[in-house]
């Protein structure tokens, strides 16, 4: 069992998000985080899951999620050597007493306070989830009152690209994203 | 050319070669049905419940190897085509199916007759649609037949809200289908044919076993030069037989769970294994731990997502079955392999396993077996799912390629009625058997009606034995002889036949077997005939649930009275 980091390029349609995620349900497993959001290609979106699982199984499941025809390519990105973030906001009880100390352990984890009242501050904090983590076990003992992770999304280094889409299948074919022209029913992806 | 979005579907369907649609009108489809008169050269077949309309495309699409096309209404037209819809995509059928949605501004509110149809279809599909726009439905059609027909085949659906079937645009019919993420077609690597052909030329005891991806894929003749060619016996999948001869000498019969003792074993001393176009199902490989211990696997299968999936593979040759082996076959050295046959040989004769003993009562198996003796070369067998369904392949031994329609992966116990019905249109001018257990007769027999309302001569042979025979079985074997809700309460078939205006017999001893046979096929309309057989009759061979193909236990029965009447 390892963290997998899965990332998908898919036709930016509704029900893809839908269909992807009920792969992974259909054989039982969880997705730890789930990142999603335009990619270099319009038209297309780029997924980034993270799961839990063996190997064998998680090559079961992409091979499955390739099957969707909305799915132009998906990779396993763990053992390319890459790049991964995650993105935090936390919310901290923060009255004029704390805020000296918080801002400490902000200078420290070159976290942001993106947002100050007379009792609270936002926080906001990039890093892997280890950096993630400990910058909220620090701060934990002020109060967190309110918190949001967006879950990985990852890149790999240098000039590999495995997620790279053949530049000529990408021109002969313009990406049909949703919503184009009239009001459509259905959420984006 | 201005049309409506149903005319729009229908002159899609039109220009896709569709001569059949199975489907049930109701709110959502009006306007399709609205147009059906405009286009004489597409039949519309009217079944009694929607499952059947799902059934009986599929059947059709497997015997014509063209898309199968069903329809209904919104909410419970379709949702009755669920299972219809599952089976095609367990069994890889390529179907298209058309629903009826509420109007376009009702989705999402529980409008009456609303069901979310393509979230339930989701995972049972290969693609399915929501059309939201008049303007996008002539491609969402085209796109349809293309993804349900190429590559590995399966069901589609496309969902179309009734304001869109009456909404009009300029129609426009695309040449080309261009999906950039979809590539059905994939080119094998030489170096992994080279390397198949090797462990081939090697293999000292090789075994084939072929499934759905020959028929589907038509390679018979690839599939009988590799086996002549290296002398490899041939074992067929359930929803294999057919791809074979039947009367070859190198063809075994069926494998795994009621397959014959003899594959079972031989798949344990093999030292080489070809899975072709099949998925290593767990009715094949019993305990994946103990399948084929001795064997190098090569995998041909067009499905990636197949290769690997529940057999680890030495050489995976993910392509279409007929391309990979026209690229094979002359690497293939001839070959004798003759002390394997001779140990193969051994095997069918100390365990005949699908012999009948000739005893006086009525035997499922002696109908079934009668049945295939009696109708010719050229017939097709359709049957439901069990015991009789087991009985059916493992006598089954016909030359005539892909003419044994069963549920196979869904296991869809009603699926003998309505699959006949397709199957009957897909060969109007040849004799359809329909083999029926009395469970499965009693799931979908209002389809009867609809034989008779398009003159469809389909014979329905009924196994009766009184019993939801294969649970009883299990019952007894496996869950102590608690026997519970499986002792039926039957109509009477022959009465209900009458009803129906279908001619009925009933056959109660062993000698108005044949002639209650001979009766049906000198009819020429439908007949049903209700076969009372032997009601505690067990199926074997048998592999317990959950055991290795090892353990098979072969006929513990009758050991004495044994009377060869099949091929040893």
């Amino acid at each position: 069992m390892t963290t997998h980091t899965i990332v998908a390029l898919v036709e930016n349609r509704p029900g893809v998000l839908n269909k992807i995620a009920s792969k992974w349900r259909q054989r039982g497993f969880n997705i730890e985080s789930l990142a999603v959001g335009h990619s270099e290609i319009p038209g297309v979106s780029r997924m980034t899951f993270t799961v839990d699982g063996t190997r064998t199984d998680v090559v079961q499941v992409t091979k499955q999620m390739d099957k969707v025809i909305e799915v132009v390519k998906v990779v396993d990105l763990t053992e390319h050597n890459m790049v991964h973030r995650e993105l935090a906001l936390a919310k901290l009880g923060a009255g004029p007493k704390e805020r000296g100390s918080i801002l400490e352990i902000v200078d420290i984890f070159r976290a942001k306070i993106v947002d100050v009242s007379a009792e609270s501050i936002i926080v906001e904090v990039t890093g892997t989830e280890e950096k993630v983590d400990a910058f909220l076990e620090m701060v934990g003992p002020y109060g967190i009152t309110e918190l949001v992770r967006t879950g990985r999304i990852a890149m790999t280094r240098g000039p590999e690209a495995p997620m790279t889409i053949d530049k000529s299948k990408v021109e002969a074919h313009k990406f049909r994203a949703a919503g184009e022209g009239k009001a459509k029913i259905g959420t984006l992806i | 050319m201005k049309l409506t979005g149903a005319q729009i579907v229908m002159e899609c369907l039109a220009r896709e070669g569709v001569e059949h649609i199975f489907g049930y009108p109701g709110g959502a489809n009006l306007p399709l049905y609205d147009t059906l008169r405009q286009y004489p050269q597409i039949q519309h077949v009217l079944v009694r419940h929607e499952q059947a309309a799902a059934h009986a495309a599929d059947a059709y699409a497997r015997l014509t190897g063209k898309p199968g096309v069903c329809w209904a209404t919104s909410g419970p037209g379709a949702t009755n085509l669920v299972t219809g819809i599952a089976n095609a995509w367990m069994d890889s059928v390529p179907l298209v199916c058309i629903t009826g949605s509420v109007v376009s501004w009702l989705i999402g509110r529980d409008g009456f007759q609303e069901a979310d149809i393509t979230g339930i279809t989701l995972p049972i599909t290969k693609q399915n649609y929501l059309v939201l726009d008049v303007d996008d439905l002539a491609g969402t059609m085209r796109e349809a037949f293309h993804i349900a027909s190429t590559g590995r085949p399966g069901p589609v659906l496309i969902d179309i809200p009734r304001d869109l079937q009456q909404a009009e645009t300029e129609f426009e019919y695309p040449e080309k289908v261009n999906i950039p993420s979809y590539t059905p077609e994939v080119e094998v690597e030489s170096g992994l044919i080279k390397k198949a052909a090797q462990l081939i030329n090697e293999a000292d005891r090789p075994l084939i076993l072929a499934g759905h991806g020959v028929i589907i894929s038509k390679a018979y003749d690839e599939l009988k030069e590799l086996a002549e060619r290296a002398n490899i016996p041939v074992i067929c999948t359930l929803l294999g037989l057919g791809g074979f001869p039947g009367s070859h000498e190198l063809f075994m019969g069926m494998p795994g769970m009621h397959g014959m003792y003899w594959n079972n074993i031989a798949i344990g001393e093999a030292d080489l294994v070809m899975g072709i176009g099949m998925r290593f199902d767990d009715r094949v490989t019993g305990k994946l731990a103990d399948f084929a211990p001795k064997a190098k696997i090569i995998h041909i299968d067009i499905d990636p997502a197949e290769i690997g999936k529940n057999v680890k593979t030495t050489v995976p040759l993910n392509g279409d079955v007929k391309r990979v082996l026209t690229d094979l076959n002359p690497l293939v050295e001839p070959s004798k392999h003759a002390a394997w046959h001779a140990r193969i040989r051994d095997l069918r004769h100390d365990h005949p396993s699908i012999a009948i003993p000739n005893v006086d009562k009525v035997l499922p198996q002696y109908v079934i077996k009668k049945i295939y003796e009696l109708s010719g070369p050229n017939a097709y067998y359709v049957t439901g799912v069990g015991q009789h369904q087991m009985w059916a392949a493992q006598h089954f031994w016909s030359d005539n390629p892909a003419s044994f329609i069963t549920s196979g992966g869904l296991g869809t116990m009603g699926f003998e009625i309505p699959a006949a019905i397709g199957a009957q249109f897909a060969k109007p001018k040849d004799l359809v058997w329909s083999i029926c257990g009395d469970g499965g007769f009693q799931m979908t027999m209002q389809e009867l009606a609809t034989c008779v309302e398009y003159e469809l001569p389909i014979k329905f042979a009924i196994i009766n034995n009184d019993f939801l025979g294969m649970v009883r079985q299990w019952q007894h074997n496996y869950y102590d002889k608690n026997l519970q809700s499986v002792k039926m309460l039957q109509p009477d078939f022959v009465k209900m036949a009458d009803a129906f205006g279908i001619a009925g017999l009933r056959v109660s001893d062993k000698s108005q077997v044949e002639p209650a046979i001979e009766d049906a096929l000198r009819h020429p309309g439908p007949v049903v005939i209700d076969f009372e057989v032997e009601q505690e009759e067990d199926l074997f061979p048998a592999m317990p649930p959950g055991a290795a193909l090892s353990e098979t236990i072969d006929q513990p029965k009758f050991a004495e009275e044994l009377e060869k009447v099949s091929t040893p």
